[in-house]
């Protein structure tokens, strides 16, 4: 993108060419590449920690790696003995469940916005783009308070209900499908396709990038959320991976070794989707700060 | 014939509503209604204990201005916010702005590392930041030990934990704005610089003029969510510094207002004062907000 756009420039005004500029361009990937080191350090010894015992953990200086002493037993224990491997499930469970939620609500609004012209119309965006602005921490008092009424204290319907919609997602849907060229809706409608085939068989393939960014951040912010399970479950069947790991802690005091254990068990699932489409990832957070 | 046009037209509008239908409805339940019902609230002593919940006018906001816990919650957020976003935003621009040098070899796998702990979990980075900060044996005192010097206690210091906490939000929100930077760096077309450099334009002369005004949308994205997320954080302070159950770290210093508000709420039981406390923060993004765009917008104009 950027190399292809370079004209021809005269040969005397081409910085690439002069001492200066490779000088620069070394000393940037230097830059780049001790800041690199540093931004995974914290990561590559959460990992290499979660496989040594307590006593290499906590030793003076810090040891980085012991490949001798390296073994499953910490994940052993975190997954089966603490009960990891319930809490992820409720953790996959929910978010999938959230996420799958917010894409069908966020596009099926951003349809009716990209595609008809209907009495009220603005003052429904509206009252969507004053609620965007709207904290969590504001609602969430009356939102458990209405979740004590119906009962859904303490279960996975208390989890996910307040995350059925996002204002967000509904704005983002809205802005990418209005950009989508109405001709290529049309074309369905003269071959008397259903407005439901129009939505499902030609806006949603469409609407590829922004359902991907969409995806993306809803999965993450449900996986990664804290404070709404924290106030919603108590009890131990239902927690979710954040929740585990700060619990779990309490009765594992200064248990580095299973603490890192248990952190890679809640990163390593999301770092191998995120290598695996990474370019998605990145074009996704690119794109929001642009629409923005 | 105009029957049937209007029989069209109410078919569209029908649909309109349909595919519209969902969505609005659970924003009016799960949004609109709880942000009248958390006013509702905040006028009234209410817990979570059934009894009576008597009006109490705006005696809650009026606590929050008397109560020093709250002014030190307030307080502690501003400094937050203060320290993480500018810092957090120089770094980002400046590595970006070395990212986009044309040719530059490995780009797209540096721009992935920078931007693997942007997916990291909260929770999970926070264990491995208390070990990081560990003043014994953890990384960062190790670190400064090979310059022969000595290390604060980090998490355990009342100076110290607020920072300890900020330094890792910079660490993990750095690859988001450099990616948003990058962006918005790609988006200005080369041959403004190179048109200034004829006209004996310097690299700084460059940045001044041309990078500077013609990112400023992006610096305002970045600034504004970056304030409003700053204000709103909560699980890397209640993680890094509890202690025996209560979070907010050594006399108070990592008390921020979101656990403020769920401390006061869910487990002090008052949940009229925490519905206050919530609007204060509110009020307080939303004028922090509106300044940000005032000021920058202006600033755009003579810029």
């Amino acid at each position: 993108m950027t190399a292809s756009s370079v004209p021809a420039v005269p040969p005397a005004t081409s910085r690439r060419a002069t001492p200066w500029a490779l000088a620069g361009k070394i000393l940037g990937l230097l830059v780049l590449g001790l800041g690199g080191v540093w931004m995974l350090l914290p990561l590559i010894w959460m990992l290499s920690a979660s496989l040594m015992p307590l006593s290499e953990v906590i030793k003076v200086p810090p040891v980085w790696f012991a490949p001798n002493k390296y073994s499953v037993g910490n994940f052993m224990e975190v997954w089966f003995d603490v009960g990891f491997w319930r809490f992820a499930l409720n953790s996959s469970f929910i978010a999938l469940t959230i996420t799958a939620c917010q894409l069908l609500t966020s596009t099926m609004a951003g349809f009716a916005f990209a595609r008809y012209e209907f009495p009220g119309r603005t003052v429904i965006f509206i009252v969507i783009l004053s609620t965007l602005m709207i904290p969590f921490q504001v609602i969430m008092i009356p939102l458990f308070i209405m979740m004590a009424r119906l009962g859904l204290v303490n279960t996975y319907g208390g989890l996910i209900i307040p995350a059925l919609v996002t204002p967000f997602g509904i704005f983002l849907m809205r802005q990418f499908m209005l950009g989508v060229p109405k001709s290529l809706l049309e074309a369905g409608r003269i071959d008397g396709a259903s407005e439901v085939y129009i939505y499902a068989r030609i806006m949603l393939p469409l609407s590829k990038p922004a359902i991907a960014a969409l995806t993306i951040f809803t999965f993450l912010a449900a996986w990664d959320d804290f404070l709404w399970p924290l106030i919603i479950i108590n009890s131990k069947e239902r927690w979710t991976l954040p929740i585990a790991m700060s619990r779990f802690t309490e009765q594992y005091i200064a248990q580095t070794h299973l603490q890192m254990a248990g952190a890679a068990v809640m990163f390593l699932p999301v770092l191998i989707v995120f290598l695996l489409m990474q370019r998605n990832f990145i074009e996704g957070v690119a794109m929001t700060g642009l629409k923005g | 014939m105009a029957w049937s046009v209007s029989k069209l037209r109410r078919r569209e509008i029908l649909w309109a509503y349909a595919f519209l239908g969902p969505a609005f409805f659970f924003l009016l339940v799960l949004i609109v209604f709880p942000i009248l019902f958390a006013f509702w609230i905040s006028l009234h002593d209410w817990s979570l204990i059934p009894r009576d919940f008597p009006w109490i006018g705006l005696e809650n906001y009026a606590e929050a201005f008397r109560d020093a816990l709250t002014r030190k919650s307030l307080g502690n957020t501003l400094y937050y916010t203060v320290g993480v976003v500018p810092v957090g935003m120089a770094l980002a621009l400046a590595l970006a702005m070395i990212l986009n040098q044309d040719r530059l070899p490995l780009r797209t796998s540096l721009r992935t590392v920078y931007f693997i702990p942007v997916i990291t979990s909260w929770v999970a980075v926070s264990f491995v930041w208390i070990w990081m900060f560990e003043p014994r044996w953890g990384l960062v005192n190790a670190f400064l030990g090979w310059f022969n010097l000595t290390g604060p206690k980090w998490l355990a210091s009342p100076d110290w934990a607020l920072p300890a906490i900020m330094i890792v939000a910079i660490w993990k929100g750095l690859g988001f704005s450099m990616v948003i930077f990058l962006a918005g760096l790609q988006g200005i077309p080369r041959e403004l610089y190179e048109a200034a450099k004829i006209d004996g334009a310097n690299r700084w002369n460059g940045f001044r003029h041309i990078t500077f005004p013609l990112l400023n949308p992006t610096i305002v994205f970045i600034t504004v969510t970056g304030v409003i997320g700053s204000l709103q954080v909560f699980t890397p302070a209640v993680i890094m510094t509890t202690t025996q159950g209560e979070a907010g770290g050594p006399i108070n210093s990592t008390r921020v207002m979101v656990y403020h508000i769920y401390a006061t709420a869910f487990r002090y039981n008052n949940l009229g004062y925490g519905a206050a406390l919530a609007f204060i923060l509110f009020a307080l993004i939303l004028a922090i907000t509106l300044v940000q765009l005032r000021l920058t917008q202006r600033e755009f104009e003579y810029g």
